[in-house]
């Protein structure tokens, strides 16, 4: 029987994000397990209250997880803004018992430990699957595509709770490209943020944070930028637009790491949602003949 | 009946103000036994110490309690002024109604003080009836040292011990001694030559009589005590005849393989047949094994028909030595935190970001570029160097929490030998605060900053990467609030000083104690700095904590005063607060063998009277006890006891009060 992992796909992978969803759900079947939905879930507030008497910001994350805990003992995200408020408040209600008392009387009443694993999909492709296996199951390599993997803050940082890799230097993403082919591109701004958000209120840091993290991976000579999260997307892309609209000119696609993966494993181009126009990688691809 | 005299000090106002001296001793003369009281101003005074044994005589007393300061003040006075009138030193306690008593209490009514003296006294007379006479432990003295570590601190030590005229074995680990300090260009503040000062220092500790130096060689086996060690010395195979080899260095010329050099932390590359360095002290290579294709394949052998006095030996094996030794001198220095855990640096990714040993390198005219700074990646010259201080130190999340000390002072000193050897190059420091306390310190971080020009940036750097044959340092300058980005040529890394790696399986191996960060721990960090818990083991250098070569060159010295001060008699006398066991009780379960953190407890085997061993019970080694209890507290069958502090002693204390 096929593995299930239950998988929490959150908003914005509901909303507009489809691409990033569907792609990753496709890909998985290719790689031999399913991403089972959770029956129930709700968002997941999409920011983790950085003040410690701010209970009540951690009711959403943790009804998702006491919900989730009764459909096993793990829950995979993809958007980094979900893994991150995710992770963090299970450990929260795994280590802070007075903290996890308020929660769970004040607000979801359903007994809940912290048992969990909250896993991102990028370490289940590293840990579960493995990327020499993800390299035997390509076949449609994107061979000398030049992509620049942005990581962006909340897959890292803070890294004694989040740890998905080396916060400083972090390399998970680019061996997941280099198993689809691609040449990882090395470039300064990988970890840096993109203004998150302050896509509400404050575009004009927007602009220059994101604009600084593309201009940084085009000048290291990337084709594409590859991302995890949708916040890192949209803020990126408006923040070309504007720049655009100013005479700027930045043209380099903008996409969700499963979305390549999902070229790679040879999926249908229609179901990943490639966008048009400059987000558009088929041209590219053509022109490179794969 | 005893005849036991006490003895209440005012200690001027100290005790007296809140106590009721009189009346303290008035109280303890209705206690029988108890046949002398009286109270003084100065008890410690010449005159106050007269007195006390003119009475111990007068009224023939069998006991004294002297009830006065600490113990850790003035028990040794009292004990010795008994002694010398006749009675057994350990038949006089103190109780300290002082420092937990007097001095705590501000009743100028004098009640409460009053009142908890009385209670104090009287459990110290009922523990002193049941007190035994106990003789002090004389244990043989053997004249002997072992310096661990062959780095400044262990050489000085070496050195001042031999000159004392007694015999010293120093154990180093790598090919040569010379430790850190041989890596080094110059030393601040004076900027003399490290090299220079070092050598001859080398050469003298090789050339005297009475230091014997084991190389390549590392601490295997430790047992004993104080004035009786007997140390195992691995000396590792070195494939090389010591007592043969000319150091003509003919093997090193024609050895065609080629490694990583340690001793130039991989700036460059060494034979594999090499001496760390031309001044290696002894002058005699060694073969790194790992990289030889004759060892490893049977292949190659080119220094073995090269060398003339035929000192090759490629069937050479490691060789036990045991020394006996009668103190030991623990002098292991510090290596730096491996970079690579900053990420943010992009040490180990970005070949022209280097630590702050690997400069000195560069800057040494030993060292791979002959002394001109030129950066790894392509040997050019740096127009400017980007120096960041603070890499793991005083940053307990990612590094440690300490501060290493030295890193203000060598990173200015950096600056200075740059901008001397690169005259429009320009420095910058990025530091957190300027720690240059000590003697001309202070005046030369100015002078690098006024005189030779070092931009001194008040932040944290948050990131280095490479920008077009650039290296791109980003960064806070927290003075002016802004942020800044400088474009280098090279950067150096002020990284951590931390403890050998397998400090702390030396530690267990001696039976002295260690910090969380592997750090040595000294037996009092002030008023004992140099001496550890276990007697007959004393500490020199950079094994203790980050310290500059002043400090550790004075701490050797300070050592080997302590070791000299040991060897000065033929015996040395014990306190004999000792634990004991009651043997026909002892079940040998071993939980004070287990327990015990000094190694003072053997099995013994208890024999008929045909001399057959019947059963085992456990012993207490007197030399190596320290009178701690923790074996008293450990024991279920309650068959050990400490001598002077006995439960019978404590439970009749406790019952009087």
């Amino acid at each position: 029987m096929m593995m299930k992992i239950p998988y929490y796909p959150g908003c914005t992978l509901n909303t507009v994000a489809k691409g990033f969803d569907v792609s990753a759900r496709e890909s998985a079947l290719v790689l031999g397990f399913e991403l089972k939905e959770l029956d129930q879930w709700n968002c997941c507030g999409a920011s983790f209250p950085l003040t410690p008497d701010n209970v009540m910001g951690l009711a959403a994350p943790a009804k998702v997880l006491a919900n989730a805990s009764s459909e096993g003992d793990v829950v995979a995200t993809l958007c980094s803004v979900c893994y991150n408020v995710l992770k963090r408040t299970n450990k929260v209600m795994r280590d802070d018992r007075d903290r996890r008392r308020e929660v769970i009387s004040g607000f979801i009443e359903e007994e809940y430990e912290g048992g969990l694993d909250v896993v991102h999909f990028l370490e289940v492709l590293r840990d579960k699957v493995g990327f020499d296996r993800v390299r035997g199951a390509v076949k449609r390599p994107l061979k000398g595509i030049k992509a620049g993997a942005y990581y962006g803050c909340m897959l890292l940082r803070p890294f004694d709770d989040v740890g998905i890799d080396n916060a400083e230097a972090p390399v998970i993403f680019e061996d997941l490209l280099r198993a689809l082919g691609c040449e990882p591109v090395e470039f300064p701004n990988k970890i840096e943020c993109c203004g998150a958000h302050l896509a509400m209120g404050g575009e004009d840091i927007v602009t220059r944070l994101s604009s600084n993290v593309m201009a940084s991976a085009a000048g290291s000579g990337a084709e594409i930028i590859v991302t995890s999260c949708p916040l890192c997307q949209y803020n990126l892309v408006k923040s070309r637009e504007r720049m655009m609209e100013e005479g700027g000119d930045l043209r380099i696609p903008v996409l969700y790491f499963t979305q390549i993966l999902g070229l790679a494993l040879g999926q249908d181009e229609d179901i990943l949602e490639l966008g048009s126009g400059l987000h558009d990688i088929r041209p590219l691809l053509e022109e490179r003949g794969i | 009946m005893s005849r036991i005299g006490v003895f209440v000090c005012q200690c001027g106002n100290n005790i007296a103000s809140t106590v009721n001296t009189k009346k303290v001793a008035d109280e303890m003369a209705k206690i029988p036994g108890v046949v002398y009281t009286g109270d003084y101003k100065f008890m410690c005074s010449s005159p106050g110490q007269e007195m006390l044994k003119e009475v111990v005589k007068e009224h023939k007393l069998d006991g004294v309690i002297v009830s006065a300061c600490s113990p850790h003040m003035h028990e040794k006075t009292f004990r010795k002024a008994c002694e010398s009138a006749g009675l057994n030193p350990f038949r006089c306690e103190i109780t300290n109604i002082r420092e937990q008593c007097s001095w705590v209490h501000h009743d100028k009514t004098k009640e409460v003080g009053t009142i908890k003296s009385i209670d104090l006294t009287r459990m110290t007379i009922e523990r002193l009836k049941r007190n035994r006479p106990l003789e002090k432990i004389n244990i043989p003295i053997k004249k002997k040292a072992l310096v661990i570590g062959g780095g400044i601190a262990g050489i000085q030590a070496a050195l001042d011990i031999a000159e004392g005229g007694r015999e010293v074995v120093l154990v180093e680990k790598e090919p040569s001694i010379g430790g850190n300090m041989a890596r080094l260009s110059e030393t601040f503040p004076t900027m003399d030559c490290s090299q220079c000062i070092l050598t001859p220092k080398m050469v003298e500790a090789e050339l005297h009589e009475n230091i014997t130096i084991h190389t390549w060689s590392e601490i295997e086996r430790v047992d004993g005590y104080i004035g009786n060690f007997t140390v195992q010395i691995r000396k590792k195979a070195k494939y090389v005849n010591e007592d043969l080899c000319t150091g003509c260095g003919e093997c090193i010329e024609k050895c065609p393989f080629k490694a990583d050099s340690e001793f130039e932390m991989a700036l460059n590359k060494r034979k594999v047949i090499y001496t760390p360095f031309p001044q290696s002290v002894p002058n005699i290579p060694v073969i790194d094994a790992s990289n030889c294709p004759k060892i490893q394949k049977d292949k190659c052998g080119a220094c073995a028909i090269v060398c003339g006095p035929k000192a090759i030996d490629f069937k050479q094996e490691d060789r036990i030595i045991t020394e006996e030794i009668g103190a030991i001198v623990v002098a292991t220095g510090y290596e730096l935190m491996p970079n690579t855990r900053f990420g943010e640096y992009g040490y180990g990714r970005i070949k022209d970001v280097i630590s702050g040993l690997q400069f000195e390198r560069l800057a040494s005219s030993s060292g791979p570029t002959g002394g001109e700074i030129r950066r790894p990646s392509d040997g050019e010259i740096p127009e400017s160097v980007v120096f960041i201080q603070c890499v793991g130190s005083r940053d307990e999340k990612k590094g440690v929490a300490y501060c290493s000390k030295i890193c203000c002072m060598y990173s200015a000193k950096h600056t200075m030998l740059y901008r001397h050897k690169v005259h429009d190059g320009q420095a910058y420091v990025f530091y957190m605060d300027i720690r240059s306390g000590g003697k001309r310190y202070d005046e030369f971080v100015r002078r690098a900053i006024e005189h030779d020009g070092a931009m001194y940036l008040r932040g944290r750097v948050s990131r280095v990467y490479e920008r077009g044959g650039k290296t791109i340092v980003q960064g806070a300058d927290t003075l002016s609030g802004t942020q800044v980005e400088i474009e280098a040529d090279m950067v150096v890394l002020a990284t951590a000083i931390v403890a050998r790696s397998g400090a702390d399986q030396l530690a267990q191996r001696l039976g002295i104690g260690y910090d969380k960060y592997s750090f040595y721990n000294e037996y009092h960090p002030k008023l004992r700095p140099v001496e550890t818990v276990t007697a007959g083991i004393f500490l020199a250098g950079t094994c203790v904590g980050p310290m500059d070569i002043p400090e550790s060159v004075s701490m050797g010295s300070a050592a080997a005063a302590k070791v000299l001060s040991l060897f000065s008699a033929d015996e040395m006398a014990r306190e004999p607060i000792t634990a004991f066991v009651n043997e026909p009780i002892c079940n040998a379960c071993w939980d004070c063998l287990n327990a015990c953190p000094y190694s003072a407890i053997e099995s013994k085997g208890v024999k008929d009277r045909k001399g057959n061993i019947v059963r085992w019970i456990a012993n207490v080694n007197d030399g190596v006890c320290q009178g701690c209890g923790v074996c008293v507290a450990a024991c279920r069958s309650k068959c050990i006891d400490l001598k002077g502090y006995t439960d019978e002693q404590v439970y009749a204390a406790i019952n009087a009060f």
